[in-house]
């Protein structure tokens, strides 16, 4: 198991094989369907967004509420298809990698090689252990969305697997 | 005539809610702990490894074992000898799953098709109900995630087609789902009926055990040779490749029309989270 420290420098991308098991520790954002619309828009519109891209590791999930006492609520992957049409624009402009769980189309492999940046497959349907993983989480931006909210994770060893990584190869 | 009160249907509701949430079926623990056994792929055994500890972390902290929460499904098996009293049915049932996702700290995962605004409480719940014989009421409940959800399909074939178009259609549905609704699945199979029943049939195959066969020799033999093939596709858990891309198939069937053979997949994930109580 790889221990990787966000955020990624190209170098650290460049050592990430597809396969490969890692320990992700460091900041991560939450995005899934209507968050990445809202954020198109906002690119389309020139606006600022919630949290720069440059570098940011999105994370397509939308959690439980966390328990009394707890950082967060169950927290897995969502199945990252759905968001093919939004991630190589978010790709070209700068997000470092992408958290998910599943095949994204060719596009998004292609986006991910000209940008050197990595896709990280978190295992499916093990939330209550990647809550485990969360040190804290705070909704930072549409909040009206609900658990489709942009919330900010401090993750620390949270276990994934290098899906596609920059030279075009991949686990699927 | 027995005389039920709703309320009692809306506090059994909750309990079941409440602890589907943050249990699996033990059948699906079993079938979960054999695909580790029966797995040689590293990355796979990695995933199912993983799984096994999630479940046991989900019960001993008692959270929910998928953020997914899912839509709730209930389906009611009424006896035509109950008279029920008391609150509308169906306002009862959305009032016990609306009080376990809020009590349970559930994901509310339910909204407008269109708009896409949440109705912030995971109602409303997709409700059947199948009226039978007897003076009790048997409630199966299953929280349904729609990674899986989406990944199903439709077919209705021709009668020419018979079992080898059904069991083509099965893998063919898994075969293209791939990796996205999270490996190994429990695949629910219509069989029969018109359209709409398939569809509902499917959805009751996957509320049986895993590793239950069909009553019907015929129709168990279509399970055990479609799961066959499934394992055959090495799709995997998490779609790293492997010998378990399935944990079981289960069939349903009905008669249906001279012209036709209706064939419904509805894929259920790895995730099997479904109760049972008769009342």
């Amino acid at each position: 198991m790889k221990s990787v420290t966000l955020p990624l420098s190209k170098q650290d991308v460049s050592e990430l094989k597809a396969g490969d098991s890692v320990l992700i520790s460091g900041t991560i954002m939450t995005a899934r369907d209507c968050a990445h619309k809202r954020i198109i828009e906002l690119l389309d519109n020139k606006k600022e967004l919630p949290f720069k891209l440059k570098d940011a590791v999105i994370y397509y999930a939308g959690p439980c509420p966390a328990k009394p006492g707890f950082a967060s609520g169950s927290c897995g992957p969502t199945t990252s298809a759905r968001m093919d049409s939004f991630a190589p624009r978010l790709l070209d402009c700068g997000l470092g990698a992408i958290i998910g769980k599943g095949e994204m189309s060719q596009a998004v492999r292609e986006a991910i090689v000209k940008n050197k940046a990595v896709y990280f497959a978190a295992i499916g349907g093990a939330g209550a252990l990647y809550a485990d993983a969360i040190i804290s989480n705070k909704c930072i931006a549409f909040d009206d969305l609900l658990s489709e909210a942009i919330y900010k994770l401090e993750v620390k060893n949270f276990p994934a697997v290098v899906a596609y990584d920059c030279y075009g190869g991949s686990i699927y | 005539m027995r005389k039920i009160n709703t309320k009692t249907l809306e506090d059994t509701v909750y309990k079941m809610a409440l602890h589907a949430g943050v249990n699996l079926t033990s059948s699906c623990m079993r079938a979960l702990g054999e695909a580790y056994e029966a797995e040689t792929n590293s990355a796979a055994k990695f995933a199912l490894k993983t799984i096994c500890k999630n479940a046991e972390i989900a019960n001993a902290k008692q959270m929910p074992v998928c953020q997914d929460t899912g839509m709730a499904v209930v389906m009611l098996e009424i006896g035509q000898d109950v008279f029920l009293e008391g609150k509308p049915l169906h306002t009862a049932i959305n009032d016990g799953v609306r009080r376990a996702y809020k009590d349970g700290y559930f994901r509310k995962s339910v909204c407008d098709p269109i708009t896409r605004v949440n109705t912030a409480d995971n109602t409303p719940a997709t409700i059947h109900t199948e009226i039978c014989n007897g003076d009790k009421i048997k409630i199966t409940y299953l929280p349904k995630g729609f990674g899986s959800e989406n990944m199903s399909r439709l077919y209705m074939l021709k009668p020419a087609q018979g079992v080898d178009g059904i069991i083509n259609s099965v893998v063919e549905t898994v075969k293209l789902a791939g990796s996205r609704p999270c490996p190994p699945v429990y695949v629910g199979v219509g069989i029969g009926g018109s359209f709409d029943t398939c569809a509902y049939l499917a959805k009751k195959a996957i509320t049986r055990d895993i590793g239950t066969h069909s009553e019907r020799a015929d129709i168990a033999e279509i399970e055990k040779t479609a799961l066959e093939k499934i394992n055959a596709l090495n799709i995997g858990c998490q779609g790293f490749h492997g010998k378990v891309t399935a944990l079981g198939v289960s069939c349903e069937w009905a008669p249906t029309h001279i012209a036709g053979l209706p064939v419904a997949v509805n894929i259920q994930c790895h995730c099997v989270r479904c109760e049972k109580e008769i009342i």
